[in-house]
């Protein structure tokens, strides 16, 4: 389901923050009043998995945006925001992931990577140059690509179990 | 990645700001808007590089930029100025009345204009990585958005409904490639995103396209020919988020002043219309 106000999240067992641009879900959460219910499910330990934009989100600290963006927080992490150029310097590459069996092909598409990650969080995953790409702290699931324009499903199903798991232990 | 969002027509890098900051996705960086095209006449062709490299600095969001239709070397320039997106426009005067760009050449990726279904698919053969619905742009005028928009659906639908050896004709008729054809009439959706544009000058414009099926909006003249631009832009842009919730589209529609003027398609003569350039 989607969630575009408050009382849509009432009652969910995960939240994904998908790609898109981090200014515009950045307003728009703030002005449909989504932003401090959200910031207070992050806290209360709700799954949630942030996919490019949605890292960004998810991040406590980040660069490369206006100085008035902010993020939903939670990840002990700063992010780079579109760190590999512009559209021209997308692409897709194959990526083994901590937790998820094979290798699967995905797509970075003006991706942003973490550039510091705190002694509370697991890297999951890096490029061959070192840069980090996917990270966990807990319930917290980002990464920096899109699994879902290759059509991998795999790390999307990663995450209904660490929702499960989470609804288990609650 | 800018499914669900709103792209707008800027000509200067403070109205990049007031898009960026009204929620656009992406901007179009232009000389002129579509309206300002029509009322002045004459050749329109891709836009200073310094105004391009203005307006890319001048947000952190994804920036577009036109290039004539058939005009690969402005192509290859845009390409060189590091742009996000190219846009094969039939706002600015064709360069090619025969050929599009070959846009496999690229590594930019294009956004392309269509009709309707057979024109979108041989755009996408050209390479394009995504297809607005041309509408007639700078009018203020969404009927032929809307008209375009349901077309290309309702032909997307059409071929969903034919039997396999039926596709044969159908690719013949669209003047589109077989196996094209068939990977529409087996999905039941183009193969790229589809976005709708030409005369979408209010959120309730906005709202219509998305229930319509479009998978965004690109706002041309509609905002900076308006009486309160960043009031209007910031209501688009919720008004294509919350498209089918009108409770939310009633309250962005409050206040927010004088509309562009627009003109009625109907009383633009055939050979002013743009939507018509393109092959």
């Amino acid at each position: 389901m989607r969630v575009r106000k408050p009382q849509d999240l009432n009652g969910i067992s995960g939240l994904i923050i998908p790609g898109g641009e981090s200014t515009v879900i950045d307003k728009l959460s703030k002005i449909y009043k989504l932003r401090d219910p959200i910031r207070a499910l992050i806290a209360s330990g709700l799954p949630v998995f942030g996919t490019c934009a949605g890292l960004i989100m998810l991040a406590n600290d980040f660069t490369g945006g206006p100085d008035d963006q902010e993020s939903f927080g939670g990840l002990d992490v700063t992010v780079s925001r579109n760190a590999f150029g512009s559209q021209a310097d997308s692409f897709e590459t194959n990526l083994s992931i901590e937790g998820i069996p094979e290798e699967i092909n995905v797509a970075f598409i003006r991706a942003p990577i973490v550039t510091r990650a705190g002694a509370e969080v697991s890297v999951l995953a890096k490029l061959s140059d070192g840069s980090i790409v996917a990270v966990r702290q807990g319930n917290l699931l980002g990464i920096s690509f899109h699994p879902e324009v290759t059509g991998v499903t795999s790390v999307h199903k990663y995450f209904v179990q660490m929702c499960k798991s989470a609804n288990l232990s609650a | 990645m800018l499914k669900g969002g709103v792209i707008m027509d800027v000509v200067t890098a403070d109205q990049a700001k007031i898009a960026e900051d009204a929620g656009a996705v992406a901007v179009m960086a232009l000389e002129r808007v579509p309206a300002d095209i029509r009322a002045q006449g004459g050749v329109a062709r891709m836009s200073d590089p310094d105004l391009i490299d203005q307006i890319i600095a001048s947000v952190s969001i994804p920036v577009m930029a036109k290039a004539r239709i058939g005009h690969f070397v402005e192509a290859q320039i845009l390409q060189s100025l590091k742009v996000d997106y190219i846009d094969e426009s039939e706002v600015l005067s064709p360069a090619d009345y025969v050929n599009h760009i070959d846009k496999w050449k690229f590594n930019v990726p294009f956004v392309c204009g269509a009709t309707n279904l057979g024109e979108a698919l041989r755009r996408i053969t050209e390479g394009a990585a995504m297809i607005r619905s041309k509408g007639e742009a700078g009018t203020g005028d969404v009927s032929e958005a809307t008209k375009h928009i349901r077309t290309i659906l309702g032909e997307v639908r059409t071929l969903s409904a034919k039997t396999d050896d039926e596709l044969y004709v159908a690719a013949k008729e669209l003047q589109a490639p077989f196996a094209l054809v068939q990977e529409v009439a087996r999905t039941g959706k183009l193969p790229v995103v589809l976005f709708t544009a030409g005369g979408v000058a209010t959120p309730a414009d906005a709202a219509l396209m998305m229930q319509l099926g479009a998978d965004g909006v690109f706002v041309g003249s509609g905002i900076f020919k308006s009486g309160n631009p960043a009031a209007r832009a910031a209501a688009i842009v919720k008004a294509t988020t919350s498209y089918d919730d009108p409770d939310v589209l009633a309250e962005v529609s409050r206040g927010l002043g004088e509309a562009m003027v627009g003109i009625n398609v109907a009383d633009i003569p055939a050979p002013h219309r743009l939507a018509d350039r393109g092959w």
